[in-house]
């Protein structure tokens, strides 16, 4: 807990002084970013740790931001009460669509949050007495003092991912983490070995909806503003895709995919009008460029950024140190692919596992269970980054 | 040069981090039977899969009628004669028998054969009139056959694809003693009828030796036996204490 | 009682496109076990070369032959180049490495082709087809809509069932590993499965683009609800995506004449909340055959 919190105070001084130093766009910026830290580090929670795919967190954002605008507007509570009313009130929907998805899978579960996405914000089409329609509501905050907006706003942003990030990585360490790789690894094991699989599940959503919720709020804060079309499909898609590029299931790949997803867009942008292109394709080369770099990182990175960094970082520095809240399992998921990759083969499955499970009934799934903790334990044990297992198979 | 159907020279594979093969070699003659025995995680299926191409050797060369298969996918490997029978057999469940059976005999090799589509039909025929408990259900999806019966089509299927060399991954595995014995039986005749090169990985070692030609014991993925059935079967000592019978 | 007949008829023939994309989903899915978030983007640019043919030759059957050979190419070529790296690896990966596709062929459509909207011809008249003087709610077009897919859908079953490629397809599809033993080319099967998912794409978007449009998004709904019906009929079905498609186009056909078109994107999410709910692997989830 307490190393956490020092890197995120010396993290949240460098901001700081960062902040004070770049220009009212890049402040803007830097809030973008947070923005979508707090977002995505959410859903790597909730995909890459309790392994439910989400298409829906933009929902969640809308519920955010929506709440904030009208708790400013209605109530005018003070910025705090209002970021933790939204995000308590995203969390509750999470609840709600938890419950409601607790057995779907893979594309199942993709398939209901997609929509979800895609329906929640024509809502506000359908009541724009509430929440103002196609227009939208104005959301207005006020900086304390001499401090620019822009800046006031990257600071509560900044500050906001930060905690975030804290809270998640303390969760992931602690027995809801590692009940949420139970579930995600095998739910039956899981529930073997005691796990409540369905609160677990849920309990993830509440807390990836609660993420997105802050973010929908932040995000909010930083336009002064909430329409639907800020919280369109795209928004969702872009929040996953900054979760897989970054590396599932790492909050600092989280930051990596939010940079990614923020800035290539905006730096393509940059590029394409400072070239004097025309609209058409001015507009759209940066699209296009965005859409070929999601497809180069993915195939360079399979792991994501996070997972390259690790492997680089095995190469150079022979044992890694290890950082990361999430690691042993990493080590899990790596030797799996790294077997699957070495073999034209697909499920590596022990005999002795099917030998169990054939005689003695529901013993080999017991067997599995211990065999996972073991791994777990032997990754934590040697301290061994995700990239050592893929080096040392020759095949690679 | 040789005149083996099957050799495979100083293989090594594994998975991941894991070495499951180090440095095996074995060699099997036209139409033999040659059994592969070993303990639980010796390595047999590894090396069954590595010759199917399944597994990616690490090293070690395989050969088939002197045609270098080394390295080469599965796919290639099928076309080029080998039939593999994995655990667990591999019946398509969802397929019918038939279509099961028509699979089998989809990706002939041209050996100056017909290949056509009516040779191929009458094929099948003939397998299920060779399987009559097949041949009664061969419109029904595969799941509706027991394990025994599923044993059968697997290798009625790998029959089908014309091969010269057929790897059976432990056929008694769960079956009743009498199911057994009948696919022992089955296995025999193959070799005794169409000059098929056989290799058999059996937990049942008492069993297979008893039809076997020649008996290859792994350890730990390396041989540590190499023997005719009969000198295998009549050591006692290797047999205590890598067969443990 | 005919504006419920008018709803039911144009719902089936928007229920057919959805079944098309349904359809392609279905196919990629089973043989590759890859959502692809590309397949609305992919008949959207097909569509527009279909528009390009039309204009250059003046036939409406030359631009529709060539957009669905091009479906066909561009489903190959996308299974070949950056889908077969990502075969094998983390399921998401491909998930985002066909949402890479789908931004790249929309911006593509952008820099080529412009963001306006753009109208696109139909094969037949478009103007509402009657019962004696009551008007039915649909054209010829509508007609041919459903005629087309449904061909298209029987074509498909047929080959799956009667042709050697069928059959590679869905052994591939049951069980790639053991295809391979019986030395199936699955990557050529894999290939043939992208391809033909490609052709229901670009069929999809001919037929709907007199209706919406046509412009660098204008497939994104399509795909959502070709989605939505590929679940609700179960992913693993080509007959529950055909299904699925029929049942989603005919209930949002209903929610939105007599609710309101805005609650359309609700109305989907409500039927497909209720049909996981009872079914969650989808209306015609097979039993469970394998999974031992
Ligand atoms: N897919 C796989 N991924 C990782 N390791 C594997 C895989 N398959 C087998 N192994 C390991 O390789 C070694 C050899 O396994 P193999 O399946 O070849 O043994 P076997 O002799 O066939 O055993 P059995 O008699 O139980 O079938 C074992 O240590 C096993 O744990
Ligand atoms: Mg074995």
């Amino acid at each position: 807990m307490s190393r956490h919190l020092g890197a995120a105070a010396l993290v949240a001084i460098l901001v700081a002084l960062l902040s004070i130093r770049l220009t009212q766009f890049r402040d803007f910026q830097m809030a973008q970013v947070a923005v979508y830290v707090t977002a995505v580090a959410g859903l790597t929670v909730l995909t890459g740790l309790s392994g439910q795919i989400s298409l829906g967190n933009g929902a969640f954002m809308a519920i955010g931001g929506y709440g904030t605008a009208l708790l400013l507007l209605h109530l005018a509570w003070p910025l705090a009460a209002v970021l933790a009313a939204s995000a308590a009130i995203a969390a509750l929907a999470g609840a709600l669509v938890g419950a409601a998805t607790a057995r779907l899978h893979g594309p199942y579960l993709a398939g209901a949050t997609l929509l979800l996405a895609v329906a929640l914000p024509s809502l506000t089409y359908k009541y724009p007495g509430v929440f103002g329609g196609e227009q939208g509501l104005n959301v207005t905050v006020s900086a304390p003092g001499s401090v620019p907006l822009t800046r006031w706003q990257a600071w509560i942003t900044c500050g906001c991912a930060l905690l975030t990030l804290v809270l998640l990585a303390n969760l992931s360490a602690s027995r809801i983490g590692r009940n949420w790789r139970a579930v995600r690894d095998d739910e039956v094991a899981a529930a073997l070995a005691g796990v409540n699989v369905a609160w677990a599940r849920i309990l993830a959503f509440v807390v990836s909806a609660a993420c997105a919720g802050l973010a929908g709020s932040l995000l909010a804060v930083t336009t002064g503003l909430v329409a639907p079309t800020d919280f369109t499909v795209t928004l969702s898609v872009a929040l996953l895709t900054g979760a897989v590029i970054g590396g599932l299931g790492s909050l600092a790949g989280a930051v990596w995919g939010s940079l990614l997803v923020v800035l290539v867009p905006t730096y393509a942008t940059d590029v394409a009008t400072s070239h004097g292109l025309s609209s058409a394709v001015g507009s759209n080369i940066p699209v296009a460029a965005y859409g070929v770099v999601l497809i180069v990182v993915m195939l360079v990175f399979p792991n994501g950024i996070q997972g390259g960094l690790r492997r680089l970082a095995a190469r150079v520095v022979p044992s890694p140190r290890r950082d990361e809240p999430v690691p042993a399992e990493m080590n899990n998921t790596a030797v799996r692919n790294a077997s699957r990759e070495a073999s034209h083969e697909e499920i590596p499955k022990t005999p002795a596992r099917r030998r169990a499970r054939g005689r003695i009934g529901g013993g080999g799934r017991r067997l599995r269970l211990l065999e996972h903790e073991r791994q777990q334990q032997l990754g934590r044990a040697d301290g061994l980054g995700a990239g050592d297992h893929q080096q040392r198979d020759p095949d690679r | 040069m040789s005149s083996a159907a099957l050799s495979v020279g100083s293989l090594a594979a594994g998975y991941g981090g894991v070495l499951a093969l180090k440095d095996v070699s074995l060699t099997a003659a036209p139409a033999t039977i040659t059994v592969v025995l070993g303990a639980n995680g010796a390595g047999k299926t590894t090396l069954l899969r590595t010759v199917s191409g399944l597994v990616r050797p690490r090293a070690g060369r395989v050969l088939v009628d002197d045609t270098d298969l080394t390295g080469r996918p599965p796919e290639d490997v099928a076309r080029a004669g080998v039939a593999h029978v994995p655990e667990g057999h591999g019946v398509i469940a969802e397929l019918t028998v038939e279509e099961n059976l028509r699979l089998g005999a989809m990706s002939w090799r041209r050996d100056g054969r017909n290949t056509g589509r009516a040779a191929r039909a009458a094929a099948v025929a003939a397998a299920c009139d060779r399987f009559p408990n097949l041949g009664r259900r061969r419109h029904k999806p595969a799941a509706v056959l027991s394990g025994g019966e599923r044993q059968l089509l697997a290798i009625a299927r790998a029959l089908l694809a014309r091969p010269r060399v057929l790897l059976l991954d432990e056929p008694s595995l769960g079956l009743a003693p009498r199911a057994v014995r009948q696919v022992m039986e089955l296995i025999s005749q193959l070799r005794a009828e169409s000059g098929l090169t056989i290799l058999l990985v059996e937990q049942n070692a008492r069993g297979a030796l008893a039809i076997a030609d020649q008996g290859v014991v792994l350890s730990l993925g390396t041989v540590v036996a190499t023997a005719d059935a009969g000198t295998l079967a009549a050591d006692v000592a290797l047999r205590h204490h890598y067969l443990g019978y | 009682m005919l504006e419920f007949l008018q709803f039911t008829l144009s719902g089936i023939s928007f229920g057919a496109v959805y079944a098309a994309v349904a359809l392609s989903l279905v196919l990629i899915w089973r043989g590759t076990r890859i959502l692809n978030f590309a397949q609305g983007a992919m008949a959207m640019f097909t569509t527009y070369i279909a528009l390009e043919v039309i204009r250059g030759t003046g036939s409406y059957w030359a631009g529709f032959a060539v957009a669905l050979a091009a479906g066909l190419v561009f489903g190959a070529l996308a299974e070949v180049t950056v889908i077969r790296p990502v075969e094998g690896k983390p399921p998401l990966n491909a998930v985002i490495v066909t949402i890479g596709l789908l931004v790249l062929v929309e911006g593509l459509a952008g820099i080529i082709y412009g963001g306006q909207y753009r109208s696109f011809p139909a094969a037949f008249t478009v103007t509402g087809l009657r019962a004696g003087r009551s008007p039915l709610g649909i054209s010829w077009f509508d007609v041919f809509t459903v005629l087309a897919v449904l061909a298209a859908a029987a074509a498909l079953a047929a080959g799956f069932r009667y042709t050697t490629a069928g059959l590679r397809l869905r052994a591939t599809a049951f069980d790639a590993r053991i295809a391979r033993l019986l030395g199936v080319r699955v990557g050529r099967v894999l290939t043939l499965g992208w391809a033909l998912a490609g052709l229901l794409g670009a069929l999809a978007g001919l037929l709907i683009s007199p209706s919406t449009f046509l412009y660098p998004n204008s497939m994104d709904s399509i795909f959502v609800f070709g989605f939505t019906a590929a679940v609700i009929g179960g992913l693993d079905s080509p007959a529950g995506a055909v299904a699925g498609g029929l049942i989603l186009g005919v209930l949002l056909s209903y929610a939105g004449g007599y609710l309101g078109s805005e609650l359309t994107p609700l109305a989907g999410l409500v039927i497909l909340a209720l049909v996981l709910t009872f079914r969650p692997d989808g209306l015609f989830a097979g039993v469970r055959l394998r999974r031992v």
